[in-house]
């Protein structure tokens, strides 16, 4: 008998795999290794559960023993794997070696967390996995005031979310705006206004330095030496794809772990897909990506290879004090943004010289044209 | 009337109410909403929805 398919790692990626998978093959033994818990939850919703009441155990839309059943899986859950041996077609595991016949490298990504001196750094929290926001839930009793490294997606949803908690919410970025790296000039102001009036307080063109401890909570200095107190400080600066494993095997790593349209790798028989990956050069950290990749590689480990596609996909940002959905231009692309502005919300378009749309940004009421505009923007893979 | 919940990030359909704001009207059969229908909490679309619960109507 063949050795099983292994997956390593349970989060969306590796879950829609499996399920994609058996959409194709009841039959073929799978092997699910991960360090968490193995149940699954949504992690877009990490971020704007609590406003929703919903504790980490709540958040499990599907408990461990149930999708081990459904999918016929095979979950070694709390397992950590040593190293990779792709010329083996095996992996070590502290609790000993698997055989794979093909392996789904599926890791996801880490925090990326900045060098900050002081007493109180230790304690800067982040939340990417269920487990970590148990202990940010568990950290917030009796908190007042949070203070935000990072005024991206992750960290706009998470201060939205405690302002409507009633914390107090403080966001640091170096970028002169929210969002910088979606929204243009006209669209992140409506959005930073929205935010503001709903309790936000943004400080931009500034890093934080130092966090030390003081009574009762932390006291943050700035790169221009003003202070701060907050009782919790939140880390959201990004996310690096996780490549050691695959590094130390040999594989190609660039940003994330390469990998072509096949989701293959630079050793045989591995693929890689979700937040670990770089497909054609594209790190897409998002849901709607993972799913294409997901329903692509089910096809190929099925047995009729199926090269990844990717529409254009809208990124939507939860952040109910001004709906927001961007669908950035094609990376590298040529063009400009040309906004519109009226009090309820902002139009803005991407597009190239000839006046083709490329992409765009919708904040407010726009976000409505979200569907009529996605199906005219250029695909991007 | 039923209920359809999107398996990526929980949000539930529920045939009765619709989605009046996308445009789905109250009552509104699952199986009439558009195939382009996609998930309003995280944009995955019909397709990965699926059924958890049926619910009589008076």
């Amino acid at each position: 008998m063949n050795p099983p398919i292994v997956i390593l790692g349970s989060g969306l990626a590796g879950i829609s795999v499996a399920r994609e998978l058996r959409k194709l093959d009841k039959e073929v033994p799978l092997i699910m290794i991960t360090a968490d818990d193995g149940g699954f939850y949504s992690k877009p919703s990490l971020s704007n559960a609590l406003a929703a009441g919903k504790t980490a155990p709540q958040l499990v839309l599907t408990a461990r023993e149930t999708l081990a059943a459904q999918l016929n899986v095979d979950i070694r859950a709390g397992s950590r794997v040593v190293r990779l041996l792709p010329g083996q077609h095996a992996i070590e595991m502290d609790s000993g070696r698997v055989e794979y016949s093909r392996l789904v490298l599926a890791l996801g990504a880490q925090p990326i967390r900045l060098p900050i001196e002081g007493s109180g750094a230790a304690d800067i929290l982040a939340v990417n996995s269920l487990a970590d926001y148990a202990a940010f839930r568990e950290r917030l009793v009796d908190v007042k005031r949070v203070a935000i490294l990072g005024g991206g997606l992750i960290g706009c949803e998470f201060a939205n979310d405690l302002r409507l908690a009633g914390i107090a919410v403080d966001v640091f970025d170096l970028a002169p705006q929210a969002l910088g790296r979606l929204l243009p000039t006209g669209a992140a102001e409506f959005f930073r206004a929205r935010l503001e009036a709903a309790g936000v307080a943004f400080h931009f063109n500034t890093s934080i330095a130092r966090v030390d401890r003081s009574e009762g909570g932390v006291i943050l200095k700035d790169s221009q030496g003003k202070d701060f107190s907050a009782d919790l400080v939140l880390s959201a600066v990004g996310l690096k794809p996780e490549t050691e494993l695959a590094r130390a095997a040999g594989l190609k790593t660039n940003r994330g772990i390469v990998a072509d349209k096949l989701l293959a790798t630079s050793e045989p028989d591995v693929f890689a897909v979700g937040d670990c990956a770089e497909v054609q050069g594209l790190v897409l950290p998002f849901v709607l990506p993972i799913m294409q990749q997901a329903r692509a590689l089910a096809k190929t480990l099925a047995g009729t290879p199926a090269p990844v596609s990717y529409p254009a996909m809208p990124v939507v940002v939860k952040t109910p004090a001004s709906p927001t959905v961007v669908c950035p231009p094609p990376a590298g692309a040529a063009g400009a943004w040309r906004e519109e502005a009226d009090p309820t919300g902002v139009r803005a378009m991407f597009e190239d010289a000839a006046g083709n749309p490329l992409g765009f940004a919708l904040v407010g009421d726009s976000v409505k044209d979200k569907q009529a505009l996605a199906t005219q923007m250029p695909a991007w893979l | 009337m039923k209920q359809y919940q999107c398996i990526v990030c929980g949000y539930i359909y529920d045939e009765s109410l619709g989605e009046p704001e996308h445009g789905i009207a109250p009552g509104t059969r699952w199986e009439d909403v558009p195939v382009d229908w996609c998930c309003p909490d995280c944009g995955v679309a019909k397709a990965d929805f699926e059924m958890i619960a049926i619910e009589s109507t008076p």
